[in-house]
């Protein structure tokens, strides 16, 4: 194979495989087997990070970036004029062991425009992680992109030799998909999604009764949105995103905030600036959904459709209900005290613990990790009276923002600032 | 009153839990446990020199792993940070450990478990980092070859992950700062030490070590890295708080080409 020839492929196709956000490389179980090469067990690993600060642990390529439809906020759409490319199956087979044999990669993430059918794609994916596989005996991470539209024989063959598979449902409405992308319908999402889910659960129920079952599909699904494209209210997001996890068992949904790559009135314009702000707001209310035992509604409902900019989700829900503090850290079942803005999961670990030997005390707190800033206008502890009980909620808003910094607080403060 | 003493061991785990043993079966009073590269004498303490016993490190590991599996990982790896006296602090955590029934290492509240967890933690990251950071180099002679300069003593700690991810492939990892490395050859890791001429780099002069191969692929990874960066979306704060600079001259990815 021509070395150069490879390079240009390689840039086209990884530069287009980018707004993919996934790169998880955890959840998995697959050993090595028979010394052969690689090993997913346990935690990802992040090899490296690019400029942006996004995590690199998978080879993410498309296998082509030729495609039949035209969603306008695709930069591989068929109108969009750009360079063309495509992987022969080797090709990518071979890319993805060297990497990994340099441990620059826990395995291979692999998505494609579509050429000719959903099938014919979805076949040629399947193709490389088999010969991964079977031929290569290669047991790193791999993560297939389930292809719209695809059959469910095929969606079936690519769970027996993938790690993860995900659709990106892409627009969170259904009108919006409509607007954007008028060649796909939901179902076209939905139906691959749905066979993988009922495919792991039939596994699953499988492995409990005959130890020798493969695997299949062993660290789950996931699916993408994309923010601020469609003029959609974060509400929408997350009852979506609630949806999915429900339904569908995902193990991850990602936020990608719009990137404007194209000029097309129906989107932001090119120039505009990426909703990165938004973005972590929205993953912080996914991990408040996830491990702090939060309901959707009690962080998003019809009074409150959008979250503040200003201060994090957790932080304004206690705003908003502040006659459930003050909490006592030394008595509180751990459900609570999860509850306390600035109290991470690790701190509740460590509180729970500690205070079985002692009382604690502010002193305690703070060397545990605690961010007191935040949490000492809603919790006792030792030897501390509760002070702030006469505080109006703007009042502790005002008081925390004052007397803390964030990332973020020059996107939206309106003070000029003198030095830059 | 008996008179405080300084131990002096070899500098190895096996060594310092054989300190920790004579320590205890002798009923000492610790001024201080000291590595023998670095010792010195104090004004109104005895010095004595540990002589490492297997058998006799492995009674107080078992000891130690009796109470709890945290515990005894933990101060494994809280030792590996070489940290300026880490050996008494680890001595006092451990007199703390046997002289209670209850489970001392969940007393976030008492500061010899929030410091022993905490170097226990950054060790635990340095380790993490290096599964990531190594870059394997192929050589002539068909050795994944790789250079690295991390914090702590992590090599002992990543060996293990690394033999069961390369099971079919002859790799060298080797420590530039502590001069050792762990070398797997197809069936066991070994310990090796060796006389390096050059430390391997990220530089673009090519070494003739290195097949030409090597270098295309550095070539491809070193491209890849570029273009699936979004420029429009650039945080080089976070970027250099993920890949501190320090490891930067042993990445491929951040040659200058």
């Amino acid at each position: 194979m021509s070395f150069e020839r490879i390079k240009e492929k390689l840039n086209i196709l990884a530069d287009a495989a980018k707004y993919d956000v996934s790169c998880s490389s955890s959840g998995s179980n697959r050993s090595n087997k028979n010394k052969g090469l690689g090993d997913s067990t346990g935690m990802g690993i992040c090899h490296t990070y690019t400029e942006d600060g996004r995590c690199v642990s998978l080879l993410k390529i498309l296998l082509t970036n030729h495609c039949i439809f035209d969603c306008a906020y695709c930069v591989t759409r068929k109108s969009n004029d750009i360079k063309r490319a495509a992987f022969k199956i080797q090709e990518a087979v071979d890319l993805t062991i060297n990497f990994y044999r340099r441990n620059y990669i826990e395995g291979l993430f692999l998505s494609s425009g579509i050429f000719k059918s959903p099938d014919y794609t979805m076949e040629r994916l399947v193709a490389v992680a088999k010969k991964l596989r079977l031929e290569e005996n290669f047991n790193g991470y791999i993560h297939l992109k389930s292809i719209p539209g695809a059959s469910d024989e095929l969606m079936y063959e690519a769970g027996l030799y993938a790690d993860r598979l995900s659709v990106n449902i892409e627009v969170p409405t259904i009108s919006g998909l409509k607007l954007l992308a008028p060649d796909k319908k939901h179902e076209d999402f939905t139906k691959p999604m749905l066979k993988v889910k009922n495919e792991i659960l039939l596994y699953k129920a499988e492995k409990k009764i005959i130890k020798s079952t493969p695997k299949y599909a062993p660290a789950g699904q996931s699916t993408q949105m994309i923010i601020g494209a469609t003029g959609e209210s974060d509400k929408d997001i997350m009852y979506s995103a609630t949806h999915y996890y429900k339904n569908y068992n995902m193990k991850r949904v990602y936020y990608s905030g719009y990137v404007p790559i194209a000029d097309d009135s129906r989107l932001p314009a090119i120039g505009s600036e990426v909703p990165m702000l938004r973005e972590n707001r929205l993953y912080q209310t996914d991990w408040l959904l996830r491990f702090y035992g939060f309901s959707v509604n009690e962080i998003l409902n019809d009074s409150h459709p959008n979250l503040d900019v200003d201060i994090d989700p957790k932080l304004s829900w206690a705003l908003r209900n502040l006659s459930q503090f003050p909490i006592d850290v030394n008595t509180a079942e751990p459900r609570m005290l999860a509850r306390i803005p600035g109290l991470g999961m690790n701190s509740v670990y460590k509180i729970i613990n500690a205070r079985k030997y002692r009382r604690l005390s502010f002193d305690h707190l703070k060397k545990i990790g605690v961010a007191l800033n935040r949490a000492k206008y809603f919790m006792v502890c030792n030897g501390n009276d509760y002070t702030h009980k006469d505080l109006q909620a703007i009042q502790i808003k005002g008081l925390i923002l004052q007397n803390s910094q964030g990332k973020f607080r020059s996107n939206y403060s309106s003070q000029l600032s003198l030095f830059n | 009153m008996k008179e405080a003493k300084i131990l002096v061991y070899d500098g190895s785990f096996n060594g310092y839990l054989t300190a920790i043993f004579t320590a205890f079966e002798q009923k000492l009073v610790i001024a201080d446990i000291q590595k023998d590269s670095q010792s010195q004498s104090g004004l109104f303490s005895d010095v004595e020199t540990v002589y490492t016993d297997v058998d006799k490190a492995k009674r107080v590991w078992n000891g130690i792993e009796k109470k709890s599996n945290t515990t005894i990982k933990n101060i494994y790896f809280a030792f590996l940070s070489e940290n300026p006296g880490i050996e008494l602090l680890l001595y006092r955590y451990i007199q703390k450990l046997f002289s209670k029934t209850e489970m001392l290492h969940l007393n976030f509240s008492d500061d010899h478990v929030i410091k022993v967890a905490q170097l226990a933690k950054s060790v635990g990251r340095e380790k993490h980092r290096m599964e990531a950071f190594v870059r394997f180099q192929l050589t002539k002679d068909e050795i994944y070859f790789s250079n690295i300069e991390p914090d702590f003593d992590v090599l002992p700690l990543i060996s293990k992950h690394f033999k069961s991810r390369y099971a079919d492939q002859k790799w060298l990892i080797y420590d530039v700062k502590r001069k050792y490395g762990i070398y797997y050859d197809l069936h066991s890791v070994e310990m090796v030490t060796l006389n390096l001429n050059e430390v391997y780099t990220n530089k673009t002069i090519k070494s003739a070590a290195f097949t030409t191969g090597e270098y295309e692929y550095q070539d491809l990874w070193n491209n890849y890295f570029k273009s699936t960066n979004i420029a429009s979306r650039v945080n080089m704060k976070l970027h250099i708080q993920h890949v501190p600079k320090r490891y930067w001259k042993y990445l491929s990815e951040k040659k200058a080409v």
